[in-house]
């Protein structure tokens, strides 16, 4: 408890402002008359800000010191496997090669096809996978790959009756939101006591028009779906699919696969279990795997080896594309170089100390965690406190916070994701922080955080009234 | 508590870059601190900690041998040479231009790159300003008053409007889209709104232009989108927006513009023209060709604000009264609205669109100018030449050109494309006699020689 570490982070301020905006520093309109185009075509002038390349480095800089990322301390958001982002890979994406019009013909560019073949098959190795596409550009969008392809296998078979897609109420918001996007009625499922799918809800929610089971294992909660194969079996049973949301895959990878629960069909998310950074928000790329009888659906196009070397191929039935060529190639290529390091043994280490760390800390921490026994995450309950004031107060000692209030399920929800790349000093630090929090009063909590960059921020103003340009906040502009 | 030396035999041979790992290498754990750990949950083994029912274990390995830094390095290194090094001529909706070195140094700062989603705006409102400062670019590039922090490429952002036109108008089915459209974009927004209820219509397009009376034939009350490209997949800047925008309001459907950063520069502002919603690729600006990973560009009118996908950047104040930024308008999303979110998008492109923001404020408005002014003129010098070539149409429709323009050959295309292959030179075929050809400031030190293999290839 003694070792609480002091953090504060950079701070510009200038008058009202933190760093000026750019257009504050400057704006110069040019007239565009030498531009050798009717009038009708283009436009008179343009008015932007011009500063030399020294001013800019110091903008940047200093934003980028109001900003916080793995590299700067323990990120806990769960769910989101905020695990550090190897910088080897970095240099690997800029290898001479890798940049590559998508236009380019397969017999020119064997080297691009091997990496992307080499990932499907690692990927689908790792899932239990039959086969892999590599478009989809996110998880959600993976997810929405999921679905369209649940839906094309369905009405393959004449079976165009089912309109319904299963969803636990602890599901990933995207779980429902893509399903909407296919086309499919979400039927929402209650947990049980233990935190786990609710079974007998679960048979209520079943029937003929039951498309497909959308679930992550472990759930939310961090806990071992341990009726999994029962599920599967239900689920399989019914008619349906189902549909393995791979955003938890990091408790368990080398240890079980998807595939061996029962599932049909999962998304991989790259920037989570295989260390692709990500970068304020994304790129990110979500993979899809499926078994055999679902990879004639697959996003065209796939991969594959001939006897020659490498070629593009469109899967009989295929859905058609989710990205316009083939996905966010930057950071496949960086996941690749991620499971080429760490091999078998890395891979199994990773899911290790993630499910350690988790464990150790949540074992630390004072705040009640009413489902056990969790793996690579768990949900703490801040009880009387208000979770979403906690997290800011954590941020005084230079934690990133765990994602707050949700799941729905435990009241005042702190879901922590410590990963595997904290080390036990820095596990011990964070219980401190979280212990240290737990004891403060409201009136402490509600005025932190201190130590940001900016103070608590006025979240109904920026509704109210959307700023959402610097025209809009400087009408002469 | 050990935060001292690390004993040497904790450390394996993970510490030593030259040696493939024996467990990951970004794991910081010593055996002791293992142990340790173990030692306080009163456990013998980490493996107690996972109750995998026996059935469902998987007790194989991938076979995937661990590798040194070096070693991985070395091995994609010798993949990547497996690419043959022709001189890309090619562009069809995706192009790149220089990228000056301070985007890849800025952007590489890793607070930019290994943070996420701005869910705690008070440490994060260095990146949420940049994003500020990229919806501001947009803004006003387009004219249009609202513009999204990022979508994931060209072809979802197209996906995008076309739901968000189904949001402002429930009743309307139908999509209009040019024929020239890359089919790629075709796929993507079929997927996007089939299952919404929408049917996707092509209208013809005349030389590379849309053909305004057949489109005016084609309007009617169930059209929800009318979708037009200005440069367009033939390379040509569209006459006709205004028209076209006129058609869609008066049959009360939404114009949508697909167009890029670059080109805005110069063309008129969208929202000057009656364009309603504009969509495109940023990554023209920050991003090498990446195999056609991009940003999605998207802008639109102000009252669709409470309608937009995507995450918006705002300003607001702090408890400090001073300006500060933050995600919002969060209740159109998909982790608070669910099933009925505007869109299902969360990890956006935002880190591309960082570096689009750099890369624009680095040229400036004259810098930018200069560049889109060179996408007008270095087509019209290659096609020129290309057209002293005999049995050579250069370029083929006699429209504005921006970085691309169709060529007529007599000779099959795809053998042309083969023969410049041989030469060094990629080149895409759009027609059995006709080729696309895409020239920016990344090919042009090759204009001459290209010319002269063209003159061979054509033979």
């Amino acid at each position: 408890m003694n070792n609480l570490p002091r953090y504060n982070q950079a701070k510009w301020t200038s008058q009202s402002v933190y760093e000026p905006l750019l257009s504050e520093k400057n704006m110069t309109e040019i007239s565009l008359e030498h531009i050798p185009l009717p009038s009708n075509l283009k436009r008179n002038s343009l008015t932007l800000p011009s500063l030399s390349e020294p001013e800019l480095a110091r903008h940047y800089t200093r934003l980028s010191q109001m900003t916080y990322g793995v590299d700067s301390g323990p990120y806990l958001l769960g769910s989101c496997t905020m695990k550090y982002n190897p910088k080897f890979t970095e240099d690997v994406a800029v290898l001479p090669g890798c940049s590559i019009h998508p236009d380019r013909e397969p017999h020119t560019i064997q080297g691009t096809l091997e990496i992307l073949h080499t990932l499907q098959e690692h990927l689908a190795t790792i899932g239990g996978m039959d086969a892999v596409t590599l478009q989809p550009p996110a998880g959600a969008s993976g997810e929405f790959t999921g679905i369209l392809i649940i839906r094309a296998f369905h009405e393959s078979r004449g079976d165009f009756l089912r309109n319904e897609i299963i969803i636990p109420e602890s599901a990933h918001g995207t779980n429902p939101a893509s399903a909407a996007l296919g086309g499919y009625n979400t039927i929402e499922i209650p947990s049980n006591e233990e935190g786990r799918v609710n079974i007998e809800a679960l048979q209520a929610a079943l029937s003929e028009n039951t498309a497909a089971l959308m679930l992550t294992n472990p759930n939310t909660l961090g806990l071992f779906e341990s009726e999994i194969e029962l599920i599967a079996s239900m689920v399989h049973d019914m008619g349906g699919l189902l549909y393995y949301d791979g955003a938890n895959l990091n408790a368990l990878l080398g240890r079980s696969r998807p595939r061996d629960m029962g599932f049909d069909i999962m998304h991989y998310n790259v920037h989570k279990t295989f260390a692709t950074p990500h970068g304020g928000g994304g790129p990110g790329a979500g993979p899809v795997g499926v078994v055999s009888k679902l990879e004639s659906f697959l996003p065209a196009p796939i991969v594959i080896k001939t006897k020659s070397g490498f070629d593009l191929f469109t899967p009989e039935n295929s859905i058609g594309k989710v990205h316009g060529f083939y996905g966010n190639w930057l950071c496949l290529v960086k996941a690749l170089a991620y499971i080429l390091r760490l091999g078998d043994s890395g891979l199994l280490d990773a899911s290790a100390k993630a499910v350690l760390n988790a464990n150790y800390l949540g074992s630390k921490i004072q705040y009640e965690i009413p489902f056990r026994p969790f793996y690579h995450e768990f949900v703490a309950s801040s009880g009387e406190q208000d979770a979403a004031e906690v997290a800011k107060r954590l941020l005084d000692y230079g934690v990133h916070p765990p994602t707050t209030k949700w799941p729905l399920i435990v009241s005042q929800a702190l879901l922590v994701e410590p990963t595997e790349s904290e080390n036990k000093t820095t596990l011990d630090q964070i219980a401190a922080s979280f212990n240290k929090v737990s004891s403060e009063d409201q009136s402490t909590l509600k005025s932190a955080p201190n130590s940001t960059t900016a103070g608590k921020i006025d979240q109904t103003t920026a509704a109210r009234s959307p700023i959402l340009s610097w025209h809009s906040l400087d009408p002469s502009l | 508590m050990n935060t001292g030396t690390k004993q040497v035999e904790s450390i394996g041979g993970h510490l030593m870059t030259h040696l493939p790992p024996t467990q990951s290498p970004y794991t910081p754990h010593t055996s002791a601190d293992v142990e340790s750990m173990l030692s306080d949950l009163g456990l013998n083994s980490i493996e107690e900690l996972f109750d995998i029912p026996p059935a469902i274990q998987f007790t194989d390995s991938f076979k995937i041998p661990p590798r040194s830094e070096h070693e991985v390095k070395t091995e994609l290194k010798e993949i990547f040479e497996k690419n043959l090094p022709l001189i890309e001529f090619l562009g069809h909706g995706y192009y790149s231009h220089y990228i000056p070195s301070i985007v890849d140094h800025i952007s590489d700062r890793s607070e930019f790159l290994t943070s996420y989603t701005q869910y705690q705006p008070e440490i994060s409102q260095g990146f949420l300003q940049v994003l500020f400062e990229y919806q501001s670019l947009i803004v006003e590039l387009t004219g249009l008053k609202i513009a999204n922090s990022s979508m994931y490429d060209f072809a979802t952002s197209i996906g995008e409007a076309a739901l968000l036109s189904g949001r402002i108008s429930p009743n309307r089915t139908k999509i209009l889209v040019p024929d020239i459209l890359r089919p790629e974009r075709l796929s993507v927004l079929k997927n996007y709104t089939s299952n919404s209820g929408f049917e996707i219509e092509s209208y013809p397009t005349y030389h590379s232009n849309t053909d305004v009376n057949e489109l005016s034939n084609m309007i009617s009350k169930d059209v929800s989108m009318i979708y037009v490209e200005s440069p367009n997949s033939h390379g040509a800047l569209e006459e006709s927006i205004e028209e076209i925008a006129k058609i869609s309001h008066e049959s009360g459907s939404l114009c949508c513009l697909g167009t890029d950063p670059v080109a805005l520069s110069i063309l008129e502002s969208p929202s000057s023209l009656g364009v309603d919603i504009v969509v495109g690729d940023a990554s023209v600006l920050g991003l090498p060709n990446a195999y056609g990973m991009g940003v999605g560009l998207f802008a639109c009118r102000d009252e669709y604000l409470r309608k937009v996908p995507g995450r918006l950047v705002g300003i607001t104040k702090d408890a400090n009264n001073r300006r500060a930024y933050t995600l919002t308008l969060q209740t159109r999303e998909q982790h608070i609205r669910r099933e009925r979110a505007t869109s299902n998008i969360c990890t956006n492109q935002a880190w591309v669109a960082l570096r689009a923001a750099i890369h624009a404020a680095y040229l400036g408005p004259h810098g930018l100018v200069d560049l889109a002014k060179q996408c007008i003129d270095l087509p019209l010098e290659l096609s020129s030449k290309l057209n002293d070539i005999e049995g050579v149409q250069s370029p083929l429709y006699p429209r504005y050109h921006f970085r691309e323009f169709v060529v007529g050959t007599e000779k099959k295309a795809i053998d042309v494309v083969r023969s410049l292959e041989t030469k060094g030179y990629a080149v895409s075929a759009i027609n059995d006699h006709e080729l696309l050809i895409c020239i920016t400031d990344t090919n042009a030190s090759h204009i001459n020689s290209f010319v002269d293999a063209f003159k061979e290839a054509a033979l």
